[in-house]
């Protein structure tokens, strides 16, 4: 069916098309889709009813931001935080709201416009001494005490173990809700924000909404959206707010930050990973990984079962446990693919895989597969590169 | 030094299946187990017991079944078991199993350290530690790799990404435990039977641990499940064959096509 009228060039004062009578100063009515009318249509006889397009162009409505909050450690703000970002603009843009950030330092020195470059309509900014490190109580009293006094939708805090530590405890006190380490973010049509994350060790997904409280709150793994393009002519507004704390708020004393103990795995920002998984066959498998990642500047990453065994230091993990990626290439090799560890990569853009056995559910997210003997291939590829 | 150590009964997510067709869990003959990072924080309590002295009461909640792990924690040198079950607390969410475990803490009463582990392997969120140490008003720990007690106050070593901070923290608090805090022990032929002969399980209502019905429960939860579904697989790859050097060409060229070779 179509909806039309006589159109102001048709000659005539009624038509008859095919046994439909239409009548000049008649509104639209809807007639069937026949050949008499499309041809009437293509005449310019007849006027079609335009979809009316929405495009009201309503001011973003202020106050209710989707709030991003800011992780800073050493005076650098947390890659994810940028990623998050990335994120907020996309539900702020679905919601007709702005973006915004939550930034606890003791001096901003510069912070608050590196933010707003990458996508934050507005910073909080929150400038104390006492907030230069992260510390559980400080950091809960001052943004639950805004977040009362803001009208935020959404709020976002990385998966990190700061915002796994700050994220529900600021629930608790202002009494909302909290999902975990989201890979997912969206808003439905209700508006309501739609959190995707995996459970049961990533065998599942599970979509979670917060329909009666706000703000609807989550945190979200690292790795896992994409951070905007840096944009340093972007233009967005900085809130200097007033700190409410004092030392009597301090229930823990940092004594130490000790860094660096052990050589960092950057698996976050690896635009590489070459992993290792059980088909290694005892610790010293992990030569032919390290040779094989040296070689391509790749960090290393690791099966579950690996960690487990002791192969291998837990932060070269990769999977639902571990870290989550999504480097250009991954190399999985001697992997099976359990789902806890495809959770994990198979974000990866180009996944390659080498297993003995065939069936091994890795294939199943890989782009390529060699079905052989890694001790065969991995030798022959460092032998390659090595040319 | 009066401890309390909150465990949970998971599924052992490696043995979890999905169901084909339908697309859900297969429960059904999947083994159940203490939660690993709980039973990490349960040996810490037993250490610090044996060196300053004092009571462990472990607390968990679930069906009636979780008393296994509570019987599995006696054995492990816990002193008093307590499982909170009634249908009141079915379909909580974190915000309203903390509230129920905060009231169950309040319930039992003196306590100096609170012990949980991180996170459980079934929901891995490791929210209740934290939102339990809110609702009781106390200080929070979480990922902590070391725990030394020292007269009215504890040192914790907390892990973060690159390195750890130390942390000193007066009683009582609440620390949540990570797997390198320690080595996993298994029961002794004498705790086995303790925990089975001498020892009870203490198993609490709703009511009996006065909590405010309104905090806890599906339908008191705020956040709730829209929907489930199984992670999509990614179409079918291709397959490289032929001899270890054949395919090892073809990878080569197909990182140079990539550009792909970043040391180079």
């Amino acid at each position: 069916m179509v909806k039309v009228k006589i159109s102001i060039n048709c000659p005539e004062s009624q038509l008859n098309l095919g046994g439909i009578v239409l009548m000049r100063g008649n509104d639209f009515e809807d007639v069937p889709d026949m050949p008499e009318i499309k041809q009437a249509i293509d005449n310019g006889y007849l006027e079609v009813l335009k979809e009316e397009k929405k495009d009201e162009v309503k001011g973003v409505k202020e106050g209710e931001e989707v709030v991003v909050f800011a992780e800073q450690r050493d005076g650098k703000i947390s890659r994810v935080v940028f990623e998050l970002l990335g994120k907020a603009q996309e539900l702020a843009a679905k919601l007709n709201v702005k973006t915004a950030a939550i930034l606890f330092t003791d001096k901003d020195n510069g912070l608050s416009k590196e933010l707003i470059a990458y996508g934050a309509d507005k910073v909080y900014l929150f400038e104390n001494d006492l907030l230069k490190n992260y510390q559980t109580d400080l950091y809960t009293k001052v943004i639950s005490e805004h977040l009362n006094n803001i009208n935020a939708q959404v709020v976002i805090y990385g998966a990190t173990h700061i915002g796994r530590d700050i994220g529900p405890r600021v629930a608790q006190r202002i009494t909302t809700g909290l999902t975990a380490d989201c890979t997912g973010l969206d808003i439905t049509e209700e508006g309501l924000l739609l959190q995707t994350r995996p459970a049961f060790g990533g065998n599942l997904m599970a979509q979670i909404l917060c329909k009666k409280h706000k703000p609807q709150m989550s945190t979200a793994r690292p790795g896992v959206f994409k951070m905007l393009e840096k944009d340093e002519s972007r233009v967005g507004e900085i809130v200097n707010v007033d700190v409410n704390v004092s030392e009597a708020d301090q229930k823990v004393k940092i004594l130490d930050i000790i860094k660096g103990v052990k050589k960092k795995v950057n698996l976050d920002g690896a635009e590489i990973i070459v992993s290792g998984g059980r088909g290694l066959g005892k610790q010293e498998g992990f030569k032919l990984i390290e040779e094989l990642a040296s070689l391509l500047g790749a960090e290393i990453g690791a099966s579950r079962a690996t960690v487990d065994s002791g192969w291998i230091d837990k932060d070269h993990q990769v999977g639902q446990t571990g870290k989550t990626v999504r480097p250009k290439l991954y190399i999985a090799i001697g992997i099976s693919g359990a789902i806890q560890h495809k959770a994990g990569m198979q974000d990866s853009d180009l996944i390659i895989a080498i297993n003995k056995d065939a069936s091994a559910p890795i294939f199943e997210v890989a782009d390529y597969g060699i079905v052989g003997d890694l001790f065969k291939v991995v030798p022959e590829l460092i032998e390659q590169l090595k040319q | 030094m009066n401890i309390i150590v909150c465990i949970k009964q998971v599924p052992d997510t490696n043995e979890v299946k999905i169901d084909p067709k339908t697309g859900t869990l297969i429960r059904e003959g999947v083994p159940t187990i203490m939660n690993h990072d709980d039973k990490h924080a349960l040996i810490e309590a037993v250490k610090i017991k044996n060196k300053v002295g004092g009571k462990i009461t472990v607390l968990s909640m679930g069906p009636p079944q979780a008393q296994e792990v509570l019987r599995e924690a006696l054995a492990l040198g816990a002193d008093d078991a307590v499982l909170i079950s009634d249908r009141a607390f079915a379909g909580s969410d974190t915000w309203a199993t903390s509230n129920a475990i905060g009231s169950a803490i309040k319930a039992i009463g003196d306590y100096d350290l609170l012990l949980f582990g991180r996170q459980a392997i079934d929901g891995d969120t490791a929210q209740v530690g934290p939102q339990t140490a809110e609702f009781l008003g106390v200080p929070q720990i979480t990922y902590a790799q070391k725990i030394e007690v020292e007269e009215g106050k504890i040192k914790v070593e907390r892990q973060m990404e690159d390195g750890y901070e130390v942390i000193e923290c007066k009683l009582p608090c609440l620390v949540t435990c990570i797997s390198e805090i320690n080595e996993i022990e298994y029961p002794s032929l004498r705790g086995i039977k303790q925990a089975h002969r001498e020892k009870e399980v203490n198993v609490m209502s709703a009511e009996d641990i006065k909590v405010d019905k309104s905090l806890i429960g599906l339908l008191n939860s705020p956040t709730s499940v829209h929907k489930s579904f199984t992670p999509s697989a990614k179409g079918q790859g291709q397959i490289l064959k032929g001899s270890a050097k054949e395919v090892a060409k073809k990878v080569v060229s197909l990182l140079k096509e990539k550009e792909l070779m970043g040391a180079f």
